[in-house]
């Protein structure tokens, strides 16, 4: 029983991690049809910048809780700062292009980015430890975690509760839904598209970057921790059906507990298991558990 | 002989070899290039591929100044100066074997020291063999080289990875003798998979009632370690053995200290200590620490490690780590092997030796020695590292042996030191040769003759 408990709230907690690496990439995607392979160089900048930054307040001896808040400021910095950059400098000449066109541009983005960070951070680890332990810990079914799990659940869901609301309730929202649905109808009746995409973009570039820096307290922050969370974040935003965030919530819970389960009871099999999550997905529902069925233009 | 005749020779050898090291460059204009190959990018290059090349970069540069303690005070490679042409490991093997033949093919190498990761260990040699460079290879554990491969161009002045099983359970049982339990956690690739296998064969020999309560196999960079975590703490162990490494074994600490794993199991870490400096504040006193050989905090005093530890500190600030060493042990034992084997030109080419044509004869005392003359010198060498001896004598006299060392950690004023150092000698880690580790473990692990 113990077991099947841990199962749930490791499960449960990965699962609103691996929502935070998604939602961003999935976002962009909804809108703008742009897989967006630089999303894991986002990721990293914003826990090199929280590290730095985070690091910078621990070592000037500023109230340690504070460092939150600096972690947060690091994810807006950069996203305001390579969101605009890269979608007015580089994306807006892409549009209207293929696909695969896109996936092209953003991974040699991703490439330069990762060049880039090696540059400016060099290649030694960051550490950025101490607010993964600073608010306590819970004891449960005799494991002992973390608050700051609690605190990534909770992050997790308000982004999509603040997200579902948005799109869902708010006039903005309901004009990106129209953007979504038909880009030139869309434009016809007087929407700002480009607006549109750069407020997408900017937004989209800083949830990479938030789930870079909640991820830096957890990790060393080195060199290739972008190459290895796009690889999960696509694999969740594939399962859930690409740009749908209800799909990306589902996907990123069934990974996270089938991953939990397989560790707790075949380890051997963890490698394989978000992967066999993928292709049983795929197999039943070939475009993900959230895809929308699209309509044929003549 | 006639006394005429030896005191004749005994000159002309001392002259010569005088002249062999008093003279630099006297026969070559151009440097002896080496290609050094190491993780500059990726996960590798913070604790591995990035302290390995620091070191080459002042190593080459002492021995170019012949500031080096004697025996390597001879500038660069028998008064030669070195050149470094410095190629990034990251890649993967295929890669790395286009990148050889670039080395040796354009960049006109003399020699390559190089590799960490044990997949492009494997993959090179027989290139190496294939173009006739003589390579050394300087970090990589795989024992698979040598023991299933004979390679005339290959050298491994490292000893390999079956040290660190062996002498980590010895410690362990040294120090645990009422272990009954363990588990495991380490990446799910050829380097995980072979440290685990070796363990638990060595433990199925040396404790085989000691029960595995789990095993846990994260995948390569996997970052996040919930499960694994909540998986350990429930089978609790009495220790746990691990062979993570660099930001996944930081990144397992860093989650795993706060969740209060290691005050319910005690921890060993295979490849450790060149993260050690780093975790200051996040691992456990206590926890088992190996270098595979008796290098960084293990090193024993030595003027050769005072001057490795110098110039590397010069550098960085900080005492090299096992990496470190290991490219120290490459470059020294090449540099050896080098000028063994030119004044063994030197001896058999004295005027009475070659009485018929001294002119010729010394002439061609004074060239560089050939790739064949500097591999039969290499071969079965002994030579002085800044760990101690290292002696070529696995693989046919290609593959270095060394003992090892282990110790247990305990943070001291912010620092981390190794306290209760074991050392354990050759014949207790090491299989003899001729004989696969695995067969070594199973049968017994009984001691070969050195």
């Amino acid at each position: 029983m113990t077991q099947l408990v841990a199962v749930l709230i490791d499960g449960l907690i990965y699962s609103s991690w691996l929502f935070i690496m998604a939602i961003g990439l999935t976002l962009i995607y909804g809108v703008m049809k742009i897989l967006n392979i630089a999303h894991g160089s986002l990721f990293a900048l914003g826990a090199y910048t929280a590290a730095s930054l985070a690091g910078y307040w621990f070592e000037q001896g500023y109230p340690a809780m504070g460092s939150y808040a600096v972690m947060l400021v690091s994810a807006v910095l950069v996203g305001i700062i390579a969101g605009p950059l890269l979608e007015r400098g580089l994306l807006r000449f892409m549009y209207g292009r293929d696909e695969i066109v896109l996936v092209l541009v953003t991974y040699a983005t991703f490439l330069i980015l990762e060049d880039f960070i090696k540059l400016v951070w060099g290649v030694d680890p960051y550490f950025l430890y101490q607010p993964y332990g600073l608010l306590g810990s819970f004891d449960i079914a005799d494991l002992t975690y973390p608050n700051y799990n609690l605190l990534l659940l909770a992050i997790a869901v308000a982004i999509g509760a603040v997200l579902a609301w948005a799109l869902t309730r708010t006039r903005q929202g309901k004009i990106l839904i129209a953007v979504i649905h038909d880009r030139e109808m869309a434009a016809s009746q007087g929407v700002n598209v480009s607006r549109v995409y750069f407020v997408t973009f900017t937004l989209g570039a800083m949830l990479g970057a938030l789930g870079g820096a909640l991820t830096a307290p957890m990790i060393s922050v080195q060199p290739g921790i972008g190459a290895e969370t796009i690889v999960l974040a696509f694999a969740v935003v594939v399962i859930g059906g690409l740009g749908s965030l209800p799909g990306a919530a589902l996907a990123a819970l069934l990974v996270g507990i089938v991953r939990a389960a397989t560790v707790h009871f075949r380890p051997e099999l963890d490698l394989f298991s978000i992967y066999f999550v993928m292709a049983a997905v795929l197999i039943v529902r070939p475009k993900g558990l959230f895809s929308t069925q699209e309509a044929r233009k003549i | 002989m006639k006394i005429s005749n030896l005191v004749c020779r005994l000159l002309a050898t001392s002259v010569a070899t005088a002249a062999l090291f008093a003279a630099p460059a006297a026969a070559a204009d151009k440097p002896i290039r080496i290609g050094l190959v190491s993780f500059l990018s990726g996960p590798a290059a913070g604790p591995f591929g990035v302290p390995a090349r620091i070191a080459a970069e002042a190593i080459v540069e002492s021995l170019n100044a012949g500031t080096a303690p004697a025996p390597y005070n001879a500038i660069g490679f028998s008064g030669v100066p070195i050149e470094l042409v410095i190629i990034d490991e990251a890649g993967g093997a295929t890669k790395q074997v286009a990148e050889f033949r670039n080395l040796v093919e354009r960049q006109q190498v003399d020699f390559v020291i190089g590799y960490i990761s044990s997949g492009d260990c494997l993959a090179i040699p027989p290139v190496a063999e294939e173009l006739k460079k003589l390579t050394v290879l300087f970090d990589c554990g795989t024992p698979r080289v040598f023991e299933e491969g004979t390679y005339k161009y290959v050298f491994r002045t490292r000893p390999h990875a079956t040290m660190d099983a062996v002498a980590g359970a010895r410690y362990l049982l040294d120090t645990r003798p009422d272990l009954a339990s363990y588990a495991g956690i380490n990446q799910n690739y050829a380097w995980g998979q072979d440290s685990w296998n070796d363990w638990t064969a060595v433990m199925s020999v040396l404790r085989p009632k000691a029960e595995i309560v789990t095993s846990q196999m994260p995948k390569f960079g996997a970052g996040q370690y919930g499960a694994e975590i909540s998986a350990l703490m429930q089978s609790r162990p009495d220790v746990i053995h691990s062979s993570l490494w660099g930001g996944d074994l930081e990144a397992f600490m860093l989650q795993s200290t706060p969740r209060g794993l290691f005050r319910r199991s005690g921890l060993l870490l295979i490849a450790g200590e060149p993260n050690l400096h780093r975790l200051v504040g996040n691992i456990p006193d206590g926890t088992i620490v190996g270098a595979r050989g008796p290098h960084g905090v293990f090193a024993p005093k030595s003027a050769l490690n005072d001057w490795l530890r110098s110039i590397y500190r010069a550098r960085t600030g900080l005492d090299p780590n096992y990496p470190a060493y290991s490219a120290a042990q490459a470059f020294l034992g090449l540099k050896a092997a080098y000028e063994k084997a030119r004044l063994d030109k030197v001896r058999n080419a004295t005027p009475m030796g070659a009485a018929e044509g001294v002119k010729e004869g010394m002439e061609e005392a004074y060239k560089m020695p050939s790739t064949d003359e500097v591999i039969a010198a290499f071969e079965y060498l002994t030579f002085d590292g800044p760990s101690g001896k290292v002696m070529m004598k696995l693989g046919k006299g290609h593959q270095a042996v060394q003992g090892t060392a282990y110790g247990t950690t305990r943070t001291v004023g912010g620092q981390i030191k190794i306290e209760n150092i074991k050392y354990y000698p050759v014949e207790q880690v090491q299989p003899p040769e001729g004989m696969s580790s695995i067969d070594w473990i199973k049968g017994g692990l009984k001691p070969g003759k050195w």
